[in-house]
């Protein structure tokens, strides 16, 4: 027993020594960090609560990059959940050449990244891109997109709906999951196709939707590589998203007890709205073999 | 029955059941229609990317555009990737992620084996911690992280990028190799322990040899985590020789700025290729590693 005890820690020392040095540890002193001033040429200066009065109060770009972060999650989770949604049903038919449909659909999530952002920002060209010149064979002039205050957010969307493989790939492996004999049940009792949807698919899917939204929260938050890359927070700080501040802060202008105090404000925000989420699950997801009160 | 009932019908008119297969291949046409066009709409950036890497530099800006160029011009590609050290880039990328996968797998299949098969005081309580940390959004312990590494002389070296793979890959990974251990059989063990078989045996010899599905799950995950990784390299390294290839391919823009837009888009389809290629190689793992996290419907 005890020999087995010995194993199981020295086993585990790998993630062990892992979780002492790079999270435990860096949690600790990312909170220690955060009441003071450290510019890392000096040793810290504590300065009590002052980073997170400067945060609240006085710091207008926090608010920016909060206004920006929370536009984009508005705008792109509920539709990156739906169109991922009706692509993975459409993909999970009987279609023929399936597979290489799949494969179609999923590519830009193998790709994501610096080159997705180089890509989008010629597709976005004002002038030469493909996007303008296609709606201008439609007699729209399109707008200047990610040289525009107003249309930067938008175009980050657009370029998030490109992107939905790795969401696609969860729900199909949930809608495999669903077991035939509830559908035939459904068809026999005179269900049609609409009401097969919304009467089996929504609900056994229902986990796995909510998976999704939870996931898709905490990533959205964190967006960094398309912002750096494309605009740099531009034009006017409309696309300064909360991360790429956090990064200015700790990388560009050496301010690392103030990132610090960022970080923990990005991680209520995100923790907040988890934990929203998962109260309000109990409402709308279906959990099969689980009585509900 | 309904056959017979069908085959009494009149001339002319449509059993039951073949209007209802009539309606079910209309639909799934329909269908097939919507994803054929949906696949043209995810293919465009990408036609558009191969277009502009062969076109001289004129046509780039030709209003409206061409999507043939008059004259296809391949020389882009060894002309577009001297202006920085790109294979050098290649290369680096190669050996940071080769390095950091086989570390992931490594100890994150270790560390699942004590989970899923050792009992001892505190394993349950560091589950919940290993649970709870997947969770922890990488920015809270970035910049003590990046001191840590600063302090330890780590700067511009690739040991920030490949030392934490060492250390238990990911918490998702323990996870996810933890609960695949947990449907093997534990008779298995008993077998190899009646044997004689000392616990890393069991490990190497029954656990390794029966995951290898969601032991190549971990490494796909990790390799495409560490071949697209951005911030870290940008944090970690400063020498331009140095730079993993999305760093490099962001420096290549800084570079060369917003106007040479076939050179920028020969190196971005350079960039591609390494995971593109692992990705046609890995395929079938992906939907298989969207089961193995345990969703299912």
């Amino acid at each position: 027993m005890r020999q087995e005890a010995i194993a199981f820690y020295l086993f585990a020392s790998p993630w062990l020594v892992g979780l002492l040095l790079l999270t435990l540890g860096p949690i600790i002193a990312s909170f220690v960090l955060s009441f003071t001033d450290y510019p890392v040429i000096v040793a810290p200066r504590w300065i009590g609560l002052r980073n997170y009065e400067k945060m609240l109060f006085d710091d207008e770009l926090v608010w920016q990059a909060l206004k920006v972060t929370l536009t984009y999650c508005i705008g792109a989770i509920p539709l990156r959940i739906t169109v991922a949604f009706l692509v993975a049903l459409f993909l999970n038919l009987p279609i023929r050449g399936v597979t290489l449909y799949r494969t179609i659909y999923y590519l830009p999530a193998v790709i994501s990244g610096v080159p997705v952002a180089l890509l989008w920002m010629w597709i976005l060209n004002p002038e030469f891109g493909v996007l303008n010149n296609f709606l201008r064979v439609l007699g729209i002039e399109g707008p200047a997109w990610l040289f525009s205050e107003q249309w930067v957010i938008p175009s980050f969307i657009l370029m998030s709906l490109w992107d939905i493989g790795g969401l696609m790939v969860i729900y199909l492996a949930g809608l495999q999951g669903i077991p035939a004999h509830l559908y035939e049940a459904a068809e026999i009792d005179g269900a049609g196709l609409l009401a097969r949807f919304w009467h089996v698919t929504v609900p056994m899917m229902s986990p796995v939707i909510f998976f999704n939204i939870v996931m898709s929260v905490i990533e959205s938050f964190q967006i960094f590589t398309p912002a750096f890359v494309m605009t740099n927070g531009g034009p006017a700080n409309a696309s300064l998203f909360f991360v790429l501040y956090l990064y200015n802060n700790a990388f560009k202008w050496f301010k690392m007890g103030y990132a610090s105090a960022l970080a923990w404000l990005l991680f209520f925000i995100i923790l907040g709205l988890t934990l929203v989420i998962i109260r309000s699950s109990s409402a709308w997801v279906y959990y099969e073999g689980k009585l509900r009160g | 029955m309904e056959r017979a009932h069908a085959a009494q019908a009149r001339p002319g008119q449509v059993a039951w059941w073949q209007r209802r297969r009539l309606r079910e291949q209309v639909r799934l046409s329909l269908a097939t229609l919507l994803v054929l066009a949906g696949a043209a709409v995810m293919l465009v950036p990408l036609a558009w990317m191969v277009s502009t890497s062969l076109k001289d530099e004129g046509e780039v800006f030709l209003v409206p555009v061409r999507w043939i160029p008059s004259q296809i011009r391949w020389q882009n590609y060894p002309e577009a990737l001297v202006f920085v050290p790109y294979g050098q880039y290649y290369l680096n990328s190669v050996k940071v992620t080769g390095l950091a996968v086989v570390g992931a797998v490594f100890t994150s299949s270790l560390v699942a084996f004590a989970f899923a098969r050792l009992r001892a005081p505190g394993r349950d309580l560091l589950f919940l911690v290993l649970l709870s940390i997947m969770m922890l959004p990488g920015e809270v312990t970035l910049v003590p992280t990046y001191l840590l590494f600063r302090g330890l002389g780590w700067l511009d070296t690739y040991l920030p990028l490949v030392v934490p793979s060492w250390l238990g890959g990911a918490p998702f990974y323990i996870f996810l190799l933890r609960q695949f251990y947990l449907t093997l059989p534990l008779e298995l063990d008993d077998a190899a322990k009646i044997d004689g078989a000392g616990l890393f045996d069991i490990y190497r010899r029954i656990i390794v040899p029966l995951s290898k599905p969601a032991l190549a799950t971990v490494a796909i995950f990790a390799f495409f985590q560490h071949c697209n990784a951005f911030l870290s390299p940008l944090i970690y390294l400063n020498t331009m020789e140095k730079y993993t290839l999305p760093v490099g391919l962001r420096f290549y823009l800084s570079v060369m700025g917003q106007t040479h837009w076939n050179y920028l888009m020969a190196a971005t389809l350079v960039a591609i290729l390494l995971p593109m290629t692992v990705f046609f190689i890995s395929q079938r793992y992906f939907v298989q590693g969207a089961v193995l996290t345990g969703l299912k419907g």
